[in-house]
Order: structure tokens, then sequence, then C-alpha cells
């Protein structure tokens, strides 16, 4: 076990698969020799060398559309879109070409490749940087969307990204890149895609969250728990397609459920989640769910990012509202 | 300025080997075809005329569904392609099916795909994708796959259309650019048939030519009489050489012209060009003049095309029977080719369908 925060999580489970499958390819701008923006890839090129892991030409639709070709060249392709607003650039290339090629060729094709790239508030970055899209691609079927909120998560499903078969979006919240550390084995192992996780028990309401607002969750409910209501908190962890069966078990023992975002309340997933809840567990509900969510506004200038962004007082505010109502 | 932009266009003049009277004009650029292979090149484009009219006529029975027409195109479409190999990687657009069905793809799966049937774009063993819709997303694809081949170590290529349309769009100077900075093996080609529907090759850009937009890529361009087969597969056969010893990509522009609309979902030609183009275009027919020089060498008969246009006939009309007979889609077929390992709102809704379909 080793101390690592999330991006070293993710750089060693680059460096895992680099090692353990030569069909493993990383590509995006300033991934090679100078390690990527955010020094998720530093190292690789030198350990595997300018065929493995390759600067590209700065165009997204490219890369992806790349991707799409390697994968047909039965390549498995990882490759980087720097920061997550870019992707409209993309938008063919992943939801147009990418999650329908299975489909499209009647499974004579597929594409195994994952798509990282780095989204989230909170770290003052310029315009189109943060921007919470999940939704976009939430929407589209025939791609998985993964989230990740720790360092162990980040890891295993990371890897078990890069093992599927089927294409992976895999989001990487900026905030949390470095603002923790948590307890990564350095040996291979995955965590599952598809699959929710408990990341604190409770009795009286289920908080739902994902990336970023995973930890707000926590830290309201420490802040609940003193006021004797004692939450559970659930890790999406995979956005689409989302884990159900964890989120109905919660709600029969619950009750009361507030489903938490980043994203502005008419993006994300919160709608859908809160929509497939009423129709699997409505009898088991003392409340309407209800959500935390930005605004509907374009993301924040970065100065507004703290007015703006959804945090755990937020929460708690709601929770009192199902608790009370 | 204006010395530089006539600088360029120079270097882009038609490269033609046969002319309009089938006669050789360019010797020197003869390529090397056996008399079987020229007898072998008109057959296919005496077989692609026959099947676009044939498709245009099931179109309209309501036996066929998306069709682009092709007539006009065969040099440009079954030239280029007869200079590829078994194991190049074809990515065609939505009208090169031609090229497709001469790369391996069963004549009735290609009804399937005009159809919209999944059945259709099932690849049997053959190097290639289906008709792509999104124009210009076949381009960076096709640089992908022809990376993929250099890193394979492969002696192959990656070969892809679109039209003089498509080289508006931002795939297309991507899916160049990408090729030429990995120099990876790929034949980029613009079918230059004069209109995207109705919009005439003019408005979609100032430049003289379209080949000369591989001078943005850094890659090798070269414009050809797209109704001269001899020339298309002469300039795809050294682009071919070039790309696999290392070279690079090129991109080929064909000038060519479609005799008939645009799809048959509607499109009307009549508004938008004047018979007199469509005229002069027709005496620019690839088969007539390929006819007259494989006749001048004694190589072709009307009593030869005449037997294939039969034989083209009759393939046509069993494909339309087995595509007639291929097993209706079910919902349940369309979520099982989704994923590898079905998401659990899948496996929900396959079994939601699977009671639907058992009753």
């Amino acid at each position: 076990m080793a101390q690592m925060t999330m991006i070293q999580a993710i750089t060693n489970a680059m460096h895992t698969e680099l090692k353990n499958d030569e069909n493993v390819l990383i590509f995006g701008e300033d991934v090679g020799q100078n390690g990527g923006v955010f020094r998720a890839t530093e190292g690789l090129q030198a350990e595997y060398g300018e065929d493995r892991v390759f600067d590209t030409p700065l165009a997204e639709s490219g890369i992806i559309g790349m991707s799409v070709g390697l994968a047909l060249q039965d390549f498995r392709p990882v490759p980087e879109i720097q920061f997550i607003g870019f992707i409209y650039e993309a938008m063919d290339a992943i939801n147009g070409q990418m999650a329908r090629y299975r489909y499209r060729s009647g499974n004579t094709y597929h594409m195994p490749v994952t798509i990282r790239a780095p989204f989230g508030g909170g770290v003052h970055t310029p315009e189109l940087h943060a921007d919470s899209l999940e939704g976009l691609l939430t929407q589209q079927p025939g791609i998985r969307v993964v989230v990740p909120s720790t360092p162990y998560d980040a890891k295993g499903l990371l890897l078990s990204s890069i093992r599927n078969n089927d294409p992976v979006f895999f989001l990487e919240h900026m905030k949390l890149y470095r603002s923790f550390r948590g307890e990564v084995p350095e040996e291979d192992y995955t965590v599952d895609l598809d699959k929710a996780d408990v990341k604190r028990e409770g009795k009286d309401v289920t908080l739902i969250g994902y990336g970023a607002m995973v930890h707000q969750a926590l830290k309201a409910a420490d802040q609940l728990a003193e006021d004797g209501i004692e939450a559970e908190v659930i890790d999406l962890r995979t956005i689409s397609p989302i884990d159900y069966d964890t989120i109905i078990e919660s709600v029969k023992k619950t009750n009361r459920v507030v489903m938490i975002q980043e994203a502005q309340r008419q993006g994300g997933v919160a709608a859908a989640v809160t929509s497939e809840i009423q129709e699997r567990a409505i009898l088991h509900l003392e409340a309407p769910i209800l959500r935390v969510t930005a605004p509907d506004t374009v993301y924040p200038f970065s100065q507004a990012e703290e007015v703006w962004l959804p945090n755990h007082n937020n929460i708690i505010e709601k929770v009192n509202k199902v608790m009370n109502f | 300025m204006k010395r530089t932009i006539e600088q360029v266009e120079n270097q882009f003049e038609t490269f033609q080997i046969l002319n309009e009277d089938g006669e050789i004009v360019n010797e020197d650029a003869m390529p090397d075809l056996s008399d079987e292979d020229l007898q072998e090149l008109m057959r296919r484009m005496v077989y692609t005329r026959i099947l676009d009219q044939r498709s245009i006529a099931l179109n309209r029975q309501g036996r066929l569904g998306f069709y682009a027409p092709t007539a006009g195109q065969e040099a440009s479409q079954l030239g280029s392609h007869f200079a590829m190999e078994k194991e190049d990687f074809l990515l065609p657009a939505y009208r090169d099916v031609p090229q497709l069905i001469f790369h391996g793809l069963p004549l009735y799966q290609a009804f399937l795909f005009s159809r919209g049937h999944f059945h259709g774009n099932q690849m049997p063993e053959v190097n290639a994708v289906s008709p792509q819709i999104i124009i210009g997303a076949q381009y960076t694809q096709a640089a992908g796959v022809a990376l993929g081949l250099k890193k394979r170590g492969k002696k192959n290529v990656a070969v892809t259309y679109t039209g003089e349309g498509g080289a508006s769009q931002g795939d297309f100077y991507e899916g160049i650019n990408f090729a030429g900075a990995y120099q990876a093996p790929a034949i980029f080609f613009v079918q230059n048939n004069r209109y995207a529907i109705s919009v005439p090759a003019e408005k979609q850009t100032a430049a003289q030519t379209n080949a000369q937009k591989a001078v943005a890529a850094g890659i090798e361009g070269v414009q050809v009489d797209g109704m001269d087969v001899l020339a298309v597969y002469k300039a795809t056969l050294d682009a071919r050489e070039r790309a696999v010893n290392g070279e690079g990509p090129s991109l080929i522009e064909t000038l060519t012209y479609r005799y008939g609309p645009h799809t048959m979902a509607g499109d009307d030609p009549t508004r938008y060009r004047d018979e007199e183009e469509e005229n002069e275009w027709e005496k620019k027919d690839p088969l007539t003049r390929f006819r007259k020089y494989l006749e001048s060498k004694d190589l072709w008969s009307e009593e030869k095309e005449n037997e294939i246009i039969e034989n083209a006939k009759e393939e046509i009309k069993a494909a339309i029977k087995k595509a007639d007979e291929q097993p209706k889609q079910k919902v349940t077929d369309l979520i099982s080719i989704m994923h590898e390992e079905l998401p659990a709102n899948l496996k929900e809704q396959k079994e939601e369908y699977e009671e639907k379909e058992s009753k």
C-alpha cells in the first residue's frame, strides 16, 4: 500500500496497463515528453517509448477520430482530451461515431477506447475548462461514463475502463487531483464498472453524488451526524449506466433522498436518478426527492465559483427539508 | 499575392491518360495492365452502371431504401479501388458502395445497408467499414487506421473518399493533417462531382482545385481526370506505392460528375443544373471512352458487354431475393449489439422486449 493522490493513482494505472497490454496506446495534446498538463502521463513516454505514448496535433476531433481508426486496427487507445470543455470539438467522433461502432457494424467491430478528460470547478480555471458536461455523454447509448472520487477508485476504475471492450469516458475532477491522499495498492487490481459504492452508511437519508460532490456529501453527513441525522452517502462512480440496485436498497432503508451534482440543474444525471427512484420505489419515500445542483447559468467566471458551485451547506439545507417534509 | 496563388495552382494540372475519344494522350504514364486487367476494369464499370440503374428502379419500387446514385463516377470509384490490395482498409462515404462491393461485401448486404438492416453492415472478413454518413468523419478515422497499419508494420494502406463539399469540413483537414504529421499510409480521395446536393463547387471554396488543399497538410496532392479510369488507377497506384514505402499520405482529387440526383430522397438536379452542362459531361462518360479504347485494341465487343449486363441483372435479382429472405430485426437484436457486456438498463430492457417478442 502506498499513499497516493488521485493523479498519482491515475498515472499508476496507466503504467500498469502499458506494461500489461502492448496494444494500449496513450496520446493527446502534450501527454508525451511533457507528461501532460497535470502530469498525469509523467514518465510514461520515457518508459514505454514514443510508439506507445505520443503527442498529437492540436485537434480534438482528429484525436478521437484517430482513436476510432486505431481501434479498427485492434489497438486499445487511451486518448486524452486536455479539458472537458473542448469535447464539443469531438462530439461527432465520440457520440456520433465511437459510441455507435459495435452497433453500426452489427458486432463486427468494437471500440475498446478510454477517453480521459479533466473537468470540475473550484480551481479558478479559465473559460470552458471546468464545465460538467457529463450529461451530454450519459444521454448517448453505447458509451459508459465513469467519474471517480478517490485515489483508490480512480486506479481500479481506470484499469477496468481500459480493459473494457467498449468505449468509456473517464472524467477526472481537477479539484480532486491533488487535494488529498489515499491508500492505493501498488499491485494490479480493478474496481467494477457499473457499480456504485456506499461511502458512508446511514439510516435516515440517502445522499447520492459523484465526483467532487461525494466529498461535499461526506462533509455534510459529518455535520448532520452532530444533529443526530445519520446520512448514507452513495458514490455513483459510474454514471452511465447507473447502479440502481445499490440506490434502491438504500432508499428502502432510509426512505429519503437528496441527489447532488455539480452540474447545472438542467444538466448532469440528477433528473434521471430521481425519475428512476420514483418509478422503482415511490412507496418507500417519505418525502419528495430533492436535488442539489448548480444554477442554470453558463459556468461561472472564476471569481464567482464560490457562490455558484454547490457545497455541503446546500446539501444540509436540502436534507433538513426532506427530514421535515 | 495573386502571383503566389497562381504559382501554387500551377502545380496541380489535371492528370489524364485517356481522352474523351478513347485515345492515349500520355503514353509515358500508361499503367502496366494486362489485357485481362483492362477487361476486368471495364466489366466492373459496366456492372456498376447497371447496378446504379437497377438500384434506382428498385428504390422507386420501394424495394430499396437510401440510395446515392453513382452513374458517371465509375472511373473515379472503380479505377481507384482497382489499385487497392485485399488487405488494404477501405473507409467509404455513403456514395461509395461500389468500392465496398468489389472489396468483398456481398451484394445482398449492400442492399440491406440501403434498406436499413444491421446485417448489411456486418463485414465478412472484409477490410472495410460500412458507408459513412457524417461527411468528413471517415477522414480522421482513416488517419487512425493508417497509423495502425504503420504501427503493425503492414505494407498496406487506408483508403477513404469524400466529395468536394466534404473538403470544406474540419474533419477533412484534420484527417489529412494527422496522417501527414504521422507520415501514415493513407490515400484520401476527393471525388469532385461538381455539386454538393445543389451547391456548386465554386461556392465551397475560392481554391481553384481541391488537390491543392494537400499543401495545408504538407502532403502530396494530385488532380486527376476522374472520368478517365486509367489515370485514376495510375494516380492511386503511385500514391499507394509512396504510402507503403513510408513516404506518407496523398490527397487525390478526381474530377467527375454524377448523372443522377444526389440521393433518391427527392433531390431534383434540374433545379440547379442546366441541360447544356449535363450534355457536356455525358460526352465525357468514362464508359464510352474506355469502351472506344478497348475496341481499338480488339478487347471489347457488344456481345461481351451484353453478357456482363445480363449477368449483372441476374446477380442483382438473386441478391434482392436474398435480402428479402433476411430475418426481420428485433429490438432484442439491436440491444445485443450495443455492448460486449450489457449494462443493467439494457439487461432490463432486453427482458422486457424478449417477453413482447415471444407473444
